[in-house]
């Protein structure tokens, strides 16, 4: 019997128990139902392949843009590998990152640098550091695993016209850049749509909000764009997704540093 | 060895059919520099230029072709030219190499780049490729090699074997150059040790393993050294006039004399020699945490001493400092070599065969030596970094100081700094040659 499926069963019921009988489930349990059946739906998408175009504003609202291919795979068991190649800015361009996420452990991370031809192992401790300059954090753009949180279910509320939960969850890990994170999640499809980052101080630090989903394989959904406005600081960065590949093939010889070092 | 190599590249395709994909991708980019240096110091040795201050520019174009997410052709040549030094300015192929994958294994056949290695201060491992020396003395830039290289990706790591046809001299600072000794080199007469010259088939092997904890290197290579010896030639149309110098200096003195301040009769130059040598290397990596350690070894034999080099130590990093975007890592090896003892026989008249003198046993530049030095990174939009480091030599009380920052400019450009200091007051030290090149440099990339 796979370790997995015990989760499951335990899911299932647990979503069973949220139609039945609401009084019995503390709110920690319905959150963490929440966020199993939304792990669920998203299980067995195999591999992605997605073109990304992040773009940097600052407070005065001057751009600059990033654009990253990215590729992953999904681990049975396991946090996703990733492999993110940059196109752009130019001085960049033909730098890989090679990531294996775990579920609760740190990632394991290898930069490759094409002036150098060399791959240089980065530590996986990093996980509130921004991204490329970007308002995004490594840990906003890793994998989302369920043991990386604890959860509450706070109440249901419509955003945009769609009725939501919005649940409450706190990261495990002492390194996260984050006291608690409220998102709202679509009863209808278990989409998050927007997500508020209360940082170590417990102000509001980050707000993301997701938009623009579509249906893959008549089953799996993935946003064309996301949007993160950081409260404090005045700066936001739009991340548009396009030409979403499922079923690439891949395979862990794609996802290792023979790959990584010949990744364009 | 040579045999069988040639044998797996030719098998290799024949084993595993390539998967037909029509998804041909074509790219193509190029960087021009533009790159200033300022000396501080005048030059030490006579011959050299008197300009405290270089221009150069230079060029790296590059043409990309895939036609299958498993195969793909690559073409990279290089130029430079520079206003101070003739042997400064030159061309290179840094890359003409195909490469394709066929299920587990990875051919890569061309002229191309391979490096090895983990530590900071020192690349001792890496050694696949020659040196492009009067890049940058850094040791990072790299001449393009011709090679068949096989890799071979298992569950226990993955091995590789490397076929090296074509030897490449290293680059040299001409004459008028900095960053060379007290006797200019005589780069285009080379001596080898083996009779194949340039022609030599290198060979080498190395087996890799990466986990969450490590990631390990085992590697072999048997061949034609990259590092040359010198052996000083003594050039003279009066032989009668450097006979009665050698009796009045002593060959040592002479050899002085020339150095400082030149000599009407008699001229030194260096002439490269290159030793067969066999090479074991170990790299690791162990990862825990902000922490990364780090180790570089190597064993080399040939006719010269053999000898034993390390690098180790770590890099630590603390991550978005006082709750801002910034990194800072704080990095220390230390470095060891065997030949620190080996003495240091004084010349005389008797080592003199012909014109020639035997190749000189240089000591190693950091033989016992302490690094240190932090990595700053702002993780801003500019993507602004900072490296600054200091290596003491705890034999010499010598210290050599390096600063390298960057930021970029727009979306199209990037501005580089880079700061060297050589402090060598002990002559035992070879870091007093360059005890008066000290130099700041500034460099402007924009990439097309």
């Amino acid at each position: 019997m796979s370790s997995r499926l015990l989760p499951r069963i335990a899911a299932t019921l647990l979503t069973l128990g949220v139609a039945w009988s609401a009084q019995a489930e503390t709110p920690e349990e319905k959150g963490l139902a929440i966020a199993q059946e939304a792990d669920r739906r998203a299980e067995g998408y195999g591999d992605t392949s997605v073109t990304m175009q992040m773009i940097l504003r600052n407070r005065a609202g001057d751009e600059s843009v990033r654009e990253i291919r990215s590729r992953s795979l999904e681990v049975a068991d396991d946090g996703d590998k990733s492999l993110i190649i940059f196109d752009e800015p130019k001085d960049v361009e033909g730098t890989a990152l090679l990531t294996f996420s775990h579920k609760t452990a740190d990632d394991d991370r290898w930069l490759y640098l094409p002036a150098l031809k060399r791959v240089k192992r980065i530590a996986g401790r990093n996980k509130s550091g921004p991204f490329m300059g970007s308002e995004f954090s490594f840990e906003d753009l890793g994998s989302q695993e369920i043991e990386k949180y604890t959860y509450k279910y706070l109440r249901n509320e419509t955003l945009d016209g769609q009725d939501c939960f919005v649940i409450e969850r706190y990261p495990v890990e002492q390194d996260s850049g984050y006291t608690r994170q409220v998102a709202w999640i679509d009863t209808a499809e278990y989409r998050t749509q927007k997500v508020d980052f209360y940082d170590r101080k417990e102000t509001l630090l980050k707000t993301l909000t997701t938009s623009g989903y579509q249906q893959y394989l008549d089953k799996y959904w993935r946003p064309d764009r996301m949007d993160m406005v950081n409260h404090q600081t005045g700066k936001s960065t739009t991340l548009l997704f396009k030409d979403y590949v499922f079923g690439n093939g891949y395979t862990d010889r794609d996802f290792d540093q023979a790959s990584l070092k010949t990744a364009r | 060895m040579k045999r069988l190599l040639v044998c797996a590249a030719l098998l290799a395709p024949l084993a595993v059919p390539a998967p037909a994909r029509a998804e041909g991708r074509l790219k193509w980019s190029m960087e021009l520099s533009a790159e200033g240096r300022y000396f501080p110091d005048d030059a030490a040795y006579a011959g050299q230029s008197d300009d405290n201050a270089s221009a150069s520019v230079s060029a790296l174009p590059e043409v990309y072709y895939e036609w299958s997410r498993d195969g793909s052709l690559t073409f990279t040549p290089f130029g430079r030219w520079d206003s101070l030094d003739d042997e400064r300015s030159h061309a290179d192929i840094r890359e003409l190499a195909v490469q394709q994958r066929l299920g587990n294994f990875d051919l890569r056949v061309g002229v191309s780049r391979v490096f090895w290695g983990v530590t900071e201060s020192a690349h001792l491992v890496d050694i696949i490729n020659q040196t492009d020396l009067v890049e940058n003395l850094d040791g990072e830039d790299k001449l393009g090699q011709p090679m068949v290289m096989l890799s071979w990706t298992t569950d226990y790591g993955v091995f590789t074997a490397f076929g090296l046809p074509y030897f490449r001299e290293r680059t040299l600072p001409g004459a008028e150059g900095r960053f060379r000794s007290q006797f200019a080199y005589a780069e285009d007469d080379a001596i080898y040790e083996s009779g194949a010259e340039q022609r030599h088939f290198d060979a080498a092997l190395r087996w890799s393993l990466s986990t969450s904890l490590f990631d390990l290197g085992i590697s072999h290579f048997s061949g034609t050294g990259r590092e040359p010896r010198f052996a000083p030639r003594v050039h003279t149309e009066d032989p009668g006039a450097l006979a009665s110098l050698i009796g009045q200096l002593g060959l040592d003195g002479l050899l002085r004399r020339i150095a400082t301040q030149g000599d009407p009769d008699v001229q030194i130059d260096l002439v490269p020699v290159y030793d067969l040598i066999d090479q074991t290397g170990l790299d690791l990596n162990v990862v825990t945490g902000g922490w990364i350690w780090k180790l570089e070894a190597i064993h080399q034999s040939s006719r010269g001493p053999d000898y034993t080099a390390v690098a180790g130590g770590f890099e630590y990093t603390f991550f978005s400092v006082f709750d801002s975007s910034w990194d800072i890592g704080v990095l220390t090896e230390y470095l060891w070599d065997s030949r620190r003892d080996d003495p240091q026989p004084e010349l005389t008249a008797d080592d003199l065969d012909g014109d020639m003198l035997p190749p000189q046993i240089y000591p190693p530049l950091f033989q016992n030596d302490l690094f240190f030095g932090t990595r700053l990174s702002a993780n801003d939009v500019a993507g602004t970094e900072l490296l600054a480091g200091m290596v003491v030599d705890l034999d010499h009380n010598g210290a050599f100081g390096n600063v390298e920052a960057s930021r970029r400019i727009g979306n199209d450009s990037k501005l580089s700094l880079e700061l060297r200091v050589f402090d060598g007051s002990d002559p035992q030290d070879p870091l007093s040659l360059l005890r008066q090149d000290d130099y700041l440099q500034l460099e402007y990339t924009y990439y097309f």
